[in-house]
């Protein structure tokens, strides 16, 4: 059976360990852990857990939507819209994993009744991608055991093990590699990105160099960990790095962390509280070594990894890395197809649809998940990119609406980014933007206990909310983002420790909404003027 | 949600509502104390109903009743909202034990639920309750079997009592001989709890002899158990030393206490509130023979529907709290309302139907944010096993008499007796 729990709605009650101790396990106090493929002998138990849950976040064998998680049975949403084309109009779905599947389902619960094509390039039904760096890394649940339960059964065409090579606007169609060419209506971009690889093609070759985005990916890091490693060494402490960093601990494998920055999570959380995640990191027993870069990988003459070099000169022995420096975007099949799509992904109005190369919007062409960027309101109206699983879930049901509905009827994207993380026995959750900040506080719980909720504001008021291990308050400090509440938080609470003392956030410069866009404009009259890419050198 | 600002009232300091609208505000307090009066206890749903009609709800005494699910979850989960009493305006006297974690604040909170969790649940012990299954089937077996020689029973007397009483007994490792005594004091502390009628100085007198009783009695058990320890949850109490360190004798009392009342006077409710609901609608107790699993979502539909604990009434503001569109003071009490809240139209369709097959039954049952209802997962499993042998196990049940009588609280809400009548029981046999 398929199982997968919404950790964006979890938080920490527990309940399911109790009643299936042998699918949910909690190896700290908020910390969730599942088989997202437990036997049949289970389903008992696991059907009593989902039913138990209190915010009814577990989904078995199907999925439900975050609009309506709660009250499936009140009316779908008006749409408005052509009847004609959600009767018998073609849509196109390029990207087969969350967002893709979740768009999908979304179409056909919505009365969306007809063709729908989902493409994906991976052999694999859609997958829950979250559990790779943990639960399968760690060996507790077998890769191809991951598969998302449906959110109902979509009745459509799909393609897997497909890769999309072009879009042609014009024609209205999406080009295969093997060269059919598949017509649409209305195309959805749901392509998400790729694990970085290492930038030095031979080095990146040598067996034991590894990325982790993908199942087969999963796959192969868990097989070389089971095979026995002497060390580790992880090459970027962002999330996915930290979560590797935890399991390879767990398993007992010594562990070198790399990073350029001067604390683990510092990208996502600033420098404040990734100081706590670095300590947790030394805590478990992780060789963490910050302000520092990895500057070659070295090889044996048989082509095995044997260490690092790093820039400060020392060295690192170790027979495998782990290569977690972000993600590409994968956009490349777009090229010449006149969106304006790039490194920064494809850019899209607030209601989901893609923005042309000259900034005009399209009507048929959208973009949901870890692709697509967004202008958010609540953050100047800056266009921001999401590679969470909650924002690809909510993204593709408000993109999935809006391809079938009128203008009057279209939704714009407009929920708060969350994430969670679950590392070293920690649960970590934000809401909102961290990197959005110039200020924090402390406002409940202790650092040095590493059960807390740290507050970030920008001028004067909050703009988002991290937690470790106290998830429970999330939801309130998210309802004073949505009010503009002011900043510092003037009010009090319980587990308020030592009074409310604003520090600097210090997190990293706000990366440019396009940066790498740059264009050429051409023409006088206004009905001429058009906009030119120039792509990089690089 | 919260929506600031919704409207602008102030509150004279002699307890009157003024209202720049010149709303009618002071109307739902008499809904509020009609709820608690003794003839509405069979149905305080209509009732619910217009409470409603003012999520936010101000009483004469000051206090502030929240009705509507939204807010009522918004509060759960807000961190200026306190369950330390001492954090009133007027706090209530010192009853003689420190509290316990089900009136302290996080971290005090945290500390001591997550010491006694070590020895019921997750992380600790995630298998305790499910180990319990077998152990449960038994008892309520042998108690069916008691009322095989009959056609007529009491569900609360020979059943919905018994059972969870002698479960958490053998759970806390507390003599099942000594109930007589403590019961006595469980249902003192109990029938005080909530606003009722009688002079308050008395019941709070009452309750405060109740408490000290109780506390006494099982200070000297845990004694007794430090001596000679057990496989109990007392005896992990006063032995354990965890990362949290470990509770002093005090706060065992005060944790014993809190489990052992909870333990009994709750789920005696679910199950009789939950067999009363099936008896009314048969066609579910059909269902439930030929489909043994809807009991899983009986139990989290009679939660919403027919739920045990109906208040939650020792809330205090920790600062001035605006919602929907009203300002809660720093220092009021917060009553929230949580069978209303199961019952709100606006979170889910037909909220006054028992549907067990609903999707997703989200309910307040168990209250939520961090003192969700500890023995949660144990009253789920004792009314699981309870009502799937009641309705397998009974031929022919009906109701003797509807609206069956009903116990004092409003808060803890259930009948005192259920009379049914039935033509013979069938012997155990395992559900397949």
């Amino acid at each position: 059976m398929r199982v997968v729990v919404d950790l964006t709605r979890c938080q920490g009650y527990g309940q399911c360990v109790f009643l299936a101790p042998d699918v949910f396990t909690m190896p700290g106090q908020e910390a969730l852990m599942y088989d997202t493929g437990p036997d049949d002998d289970q389903r008992e138990h696991v059907l009593r857990a989902a039913a138990a849950c209190p915010v009814q976040a577990i989904h078995v064998g199907r999925m439900t939507t975050q609009h309506r998680t709660l009250r499936p049975e009140m009316a779908p949403a008006a749409t408005g819209g052509d009847e004609e084309f959600k009767r018998n109009g073609r849509i196109v779905i390029v990207g087969a994993s969350l967002a893709g599947a979740r768009a999908a389902g979304v179409l056909r619960r919505d009365g969306f009744t007809g063709s729908l094509t989902l493409i994906g390039d991976e052999p694999y039904q859609p997958y829950d991608r979250p559990p790779l760096s943990k639960q399968v890394l760690s060996g507790k649940v077998p890769a191809e055991r991951t598969l998302l339960p449906h959110l109902r059964e979509p009745d459509v065409e799909w393609l897997p093990g497909t890769t999309a090579t072009g879009l042609d606007l014009s024609a209205q169609q999406v080009r295969l590699a093997d060269g059919r060419e598949i017509g649409f209506d209305k195309v959805l971009i749901a392509t998400g990105a790729r694990a970085r690889p290492w930038p030095t093609e031979p080095e990146a070759a040598l067996d034991g160099v590894y990325v982790l985005r993908t199942l087969d990916e999963a796959q192969r890091m868990r097989q070389r960990l089971a095979a026995g490693v002497n060390r580790v060494l992880i090459i970027g402490a962002g999330f996915t790095g930290s979560e590797v960093a935890s399991v390879c601990r767990e398993l007992g494998l010594p562990v070198t962390v790399v990073d350029h920055g001067p604390v683990p999570l510092g990208g996502a959380l600033g420098r404040v509280i990734g100081a706590v995640a670095a300590d947790m990191q030394r805590a478990a027993g992780v060789d963490l070594r910050c302000g520092l870069t990895v500057a070659s990988l070295e090889g044996d003459a048989d082509g095995r990894l044997i260490g690092a070099r790093l820039s400060d000169g020392s060295t690192v022995e170790a027979d495998m890395a782990v290569v977690a420096l972000g993600a590409i975007r994968n956009v490349e099949w777009l090229r010449g197809s006149g969106l304006a799509a790039g490194v920064w992904g494809v850019a899209t109005d607030a209601g989901c649809r893609a923005f042309d190369i000259n900034g005009l919007v399209t009507d048929n062409v959208f973009a949901a998940g870890d692709v697509a960027r967004f202008p958010h309101p609540v953050y100047h109206y800056q266009f921001v990119a999401l590679e969470h699983w909650g924002n690809a879930v909510a993204q593709a049901e408000v993109a999935a609406h809006n391809m079938i509905s009128d203008q009057a009827h279209r939704w714009p994207h407009l929920s708060l980014p969350v994430f969670w993380s679950n590392q070293f026995g920690t649960n970590i959750k934000s809401v909102g933007v961290p990197s959005f900040a110039d200020e924090l506080v402390i406002a409940q719980g202790s650092v040095a206990e590493r059960r807390f909720v740290a507050v970030y504001g920008y001028r004067g008021r909050i703009t988002a909310a991290v937690t470790f291990d106290q998830a429970m308050w999330l939801d309130f400090y998210r309802r004073l983002i949505e009010e503009a509440a002011p900043f510092p938080p003037d009010f009090r609470t319980v587990d308020r420790r030592d009074g409310i003392r604003p520090v600097p956030a210090e997190v990293p410069q706000r990366i440019k909404p396009a940066e790498g866009a740059t264009v050429v404009v051409t023409g006088h009259d206004p009905a001429e003027r058009r906009v030119t890419l120039v792509r990089p050198q690089r | 949600m919260i929506r600031p600002n919704a409207a602008s009232r102030s509150y004279a300091p002699n307890g009157k509502t003024i209202s720049e609208k010149g709303g009618n505000l002071v109307e739902p307090a008499s809904i509020y104390a009609q709820i608690h009066q003794f003839a509405n206890r069979a149905d305080p749903y209509s009732l619910y109903a217009e409470l409603r009609k003012t999520p936010v709800a101000r009483q004469e005494d000051g206090s502030y009743v929240v009705s509507t699910y939204e807010e009522i979850v918004a509060l759960l989960h807000d961190p200026r909202v306190s369950s330390d009493p001492r954090n009133l305006a007027d706090p209530p006297p010192y009853e003689g034990l420190p509290p316990s974690f089900i009136s302290t604040d996080p971290p005090e909170h945290d500390r001591l639920r997550r010491l006694a969790m070590r020895h019921f649940g997750p992380p600790h012990a995630p298998r305790k309750v499910e180990s319990l299954r077998g152990e449960l089937l038994e008892i309520v077996t042998g108690l069916i079997d008691g009322i095989a020689d009959r056609t007529r029973a009491d569900i609360v007397d020979d059943v919905a009592y018994p059972f969870p009483v002698t479960v958490i007994c053998r759970l806390l490792g507390v003599p099942l001989e000594d109930e007589p005594r403590f019961h006595k004091w469980a249902d003192e502390v109990v029938e005080t709890l909530g606003p009722g009628e009688g002079d308050m100085a008395e019941r709070v007198k009452r309750r405060q002899a109740a408490v000290l009783a109780l506390g006494q009695y099982l200070g000297e058990l845990a004694e007794a158990h430090r001596k000679n320890p057990g496989d109990d949850l007392l005896s992990g109490l006063v032995a354990d030393e965890g990362p949290d360190g470990s509770m002093s004798h005090l706060e065992v009392i005060s944790t014993a206490s809190l489990l052992l009342i909870a333990g009994h006077e709750t789920t005696v409710n679910l199950i009789t509130n939950g067999m009363l609901t099936l008896l009314r609608n048969p066609w579910l107790i059909e269902r439930l023979r030929q489909e043994p699993d809807l009991v899983v979502h009986t139990v989290e539909e009679l939660l919403r529907y027919e739920p045990p604990v109906h208040f939650l009434s020792r809330r205090v503001a920790l600062d001035d709290i605006t919602i929907a569109g009203v300002t809660i003071p720093q220092g009021s009490p917060i009553v929230l309302a949580l069978a209303s809240g199961s019952r709100d139209p606006a979170h889910l369709r037909d909220p006054d139907r028992f549907d067990p097959d609903r999707p997703y039954i989200q309910h307040l049952g168990f209250g939520g944010g961090v003192h969700h209802c500890f023995g949660a997962p144990l009253a789920r499993l004792e009314a699981q096993i309870a009502l799937r042998e009641l309705t397998h196990r009974l031929v022919n049940p009906r109701l003797v008499t509807d609206p069956p009588p009903y116990r004092p609280s409003s808060t803890l809400r259930g009948p005192r007796h259920l009379v049914i009548e039935y033509d013979r029981v069938l012997p155990y046999k395992p559900v397949t």
